[in-house]
């Protein structure tokens, strides 16, 4: 066994963004946070939940009386966040809190603003702080801050309609991750292959079929794959297709022949473009061997594309098993 | 109800970053060891089932991956969900219910340090009203800790002992990740993470795996001299929204304990999933747990937390006392979901069977 390489790992980010319709009841509740207004539903029992749910927790019967609350209330618990992460609603350390509306029952998750830790109590009075521009957004809330304001019955003024209007309504929800990929023991010796035009398989000792890129496993026995076997780089073209059809990002001109090239030595094929042979003229049993880019880095697309090689082609009963 | 036990429990070392090796390497010695023990070739196990995140491994459909640790072929009866291996067994056990199989192999992984494990766990939140304010799991903790203990009049220091204790029995578990003799005074002096939660009230990042396999009837008495029989499981969930419920209580533990049949007899040894020391609490009272209970004898959830594998851990460890002689009445406990939202109880006894 050839010594431990040193495993390779690359930063990788998952980015994409939800657009989520509403529907009427979480609609109204958005739509009145455009209006400065606080909306919760009531339950056929006479509880107002904020923010309003479509459906009664307990008995799951359909809610649709929306009713006014203050947009003042009262802290059920909190926490102390020391050091707000990127997204939270303040940039400075604020308490997290659960927080009960003046004519409300349940209490709903926010920031509050108290400046330090010792401003914070179980039973204190808070008032919402808007976003100077509003855009019918739970963001629309910037946070909680303290205030000596009692309690305060809701503005009867603000007529809460059942939100048909607002069915169509979808609000959009950016989500970006960002991971650290590690390519494992084998799949990072094969890369660091590719940067010397090597290219290294993983025998299993069970089986004794060789993969190729190795993922350090035999994904049929289930047993780690040790023994590292290099392959002279030349192949069978198994099975391909012509792409006839452009999109967006394609780095080849059409027609192009993408194929399954059984490396000699393999039991698995790789995915790689054939070329310098008419896309018409590729066919299954052609031997193939691979161009190697001039700047060699550790990933597949060091190798431009395979060739043919010229010989004669291989007989099908020799790649059967491997389509 | 068809008899099913626990034959074999294995789990990789909890690590806060296992590095160099993918999901696949981690598991693989994992699932080997757990169907080495039980002596079943893994050729001849009926059913497979799986739990994991795609949101953990940042690509869909990443069980898949961990099938190659398995060596699903010829083609196998499998299963998945995207949730702690601890509701696969729920599965598996359900499908040896069917009569027709009588072995199940069950594993769970999870490499939480490839992410950022705060924002991931924000997207189980309602994404309308919740999710875009990104809390940190810490801090809706911390919220359900201070509600627990104003209302109790349980203390810091309640917590912190849970701390110590949980640090202390680590000791004994090759897999933990925190253990060692901590003074619950020295801890008591550390700075809060989200008040009233210190680093210590709180479960480490853990990458980890583990397996366990199932057998029914004479399949599990011919392949364990002491099998871990599951006399009652059950699982539970509440509400979504946190204002919806009463975080200082469990009432879906309670339930699922209930129907699983906690209080039928004498529990020796019982595994929480508590992640938080508050939780433990919690999850005690929910389960009407006294003294004579050894609570966490494997450092719990406190001292390693594999995320998708510490719930399916905490049914192996309840099963490996049952198996080793050292207990004969379990509970075993799994959790998902901010505070303590899904709640899971097995109870696993010695004995014939029935």
């Amino acid at each position: 066994m050839a010594d431990e390489p040193t495993v390779l790992t690359a930063p990788f980010s998952l980015e994409f963004t939800y657009t989520r319709s509403v529907g009427p009841v979480l609609g109204a509740f958005f739509d009145a946070l455009g209006k400065r207004r606080i909306l919760g539903v009531r339950t056929k029992d006479g509880r107002v939940i904020v923010p309003p749910q479509e459906y009664d927790p307990v008995t799951g019967e359909g809610l649709y009386e929306l009713v006014p609350v203050a947009d003042t209330g009262t802290v059920t618990t909190w926490t102390w966040a020391a050091e707000p992460k990127p997204g939270q609603p303040l940039e400075h350390p604020f308490a997290w809190a659960l927080v009960r509306f003046d004519g409300a029952d349940t209490a709903m998750l926010h920031a509050v603003d108290a400046g330090n830790e010792s401003a914070m109590s179980t039973g204190m009075r808070v008032q919402v702080r808007w976003q100077a521009e509003t855009t019918g957004d739970i963001t629309d809330i910037a946070c909680f801050e303290p205030t000596a304001i009692p309690f305060r019955a809701p503005e009867p003024a603000y007529s809460a309609g059942f939100g048909a209007q607002n069915e169509e309504k979808v609000v959009e929800r950016p989500i970006k991750l960002d991971y650290s990929y590690t390519a494992g023991r084998a799949q990072s010796r094969f890369l660091k292959g590719v940067t010397e035009q090597r290219l290294i398989g993983e025998r299993c000792p069970s089986c004794s079929k060789v993969y190729v890129p190795p993922r350090g496993s035999c994904p049929t026995c289930g047993v780690p794959t040790s023994e590292q076997v290099e392959l002279p780089g030349t192949g069978t073209v198994t099975t391909f297709c012509v792409v006839n059809i452009p999109f967006a990002g394609q780095a080849v001109e059409c027609p192009y022949v993408s194929a399954t090239v059984l490396l000699d030595g393999a039991d698995i094929g790789i995915f790689h473009l054939i070329q310098e042979i008419p896309a018409d003229e590729v066919r299954m049993g052609l031997r193939v061997e691979p161009v190697w880019k001039d700047e060699l880095k550790p990933t597949l697309e060091s190798i431009k594309y395979f060739k043919p090689t010229g010989e004669p082609d291989v007989d099908y009963e020799s790649y059967r098993e491997h389509l | 109800m068809r008899d099913v036990a626990v034959i074999a429990f294995a789990q990789a070392p909890n690590r806060a970053d296992t590095g160099g090796v993918n999901d696949v390497e981690i598991l693989m010695p994992v699932i080997d060891e757990a169907v080495t023990v039980a002596g079943i070739d893994r050729k001849q196990i009926g059913f497979t089932c799986s739990g994991s995140s795609d949101y953990l491994a940042g690509q869909p459909f990443s069980f898949v991956m961990g099938l190659d640790a398995v060596g699903p072929w010829p083609p196998i009866t499998e299963s998945h969900v995207e949730m702690d291996g601890a509701w696969a067994l729920y599965e598996a056990w359900t499908r040896l219910q069917h009569g027709d199989l009588d072995s199940a192999l069950v594993y769970a992984f999870g490499k939480s340090s490839m992410g950022d494990l705060g924002r991931i766990l924000a997207l189980q939140l309602d994404p309308y009203t919740t999710g875009p304010l990104w809390p940190g799991p810490v801090n809706l903790a911390g919220l359900q800790a201070r509600a627990y203990l104003e209302k109790t009049g349980r203390t810091e220091r309640d917590l912190a002992e849970v701390a110590a204790r949980s640090r202390r029995d680590a000791k004994g578990n090759p897999a933990a990740q925190v253990k060692g003799d901590v003074a619950v005074d020295d801890l008591l002096q550390e700075p809060y993470v989200s008040s009233p939660l210190r680093a210590h009230d709180c479960p480490p990042i853990s990458d980890g795996a583990s397996a366990l396999v199932l057998a029914a009837g004479d399949v599990a008495r011919e392949h364990c001299a002491r099998p871990a029989w599951i006399r009652g499981i059950d699982h539970r969930i509440e509400a979504h929204s946190l204002g919806l419920r009463d975080l200082t209580t469990s009432v879906s533990t309670a339930l699922a304990g209930q129907k699983a049949g906690v209080a039928d007899g004498p529990v020796d040894v019982a595994e929480l999933h508590a992640p938080y020391t508050h939780q433990e609490l919690i999850l005690r009272e929910a389960l009407g747990l006294n003294g004579d209970t050894a609570v966490n004898p494997s450092g719990g959830a406190l001292s390693g937390n594999p995320m998708m594998s510490a719930g399916l851990a905490r049914i192996g460890e309840a099963a490996r006392r049952i198996i080793d002689g050292s207990a004969h009445r379990a509970v075993a406990h799994a959790t998902s979901g901010p505070c303590l939202q899904q709640n899971l109880v097995a109870v696993l006894e010695a004995g014939e069977g029935s």
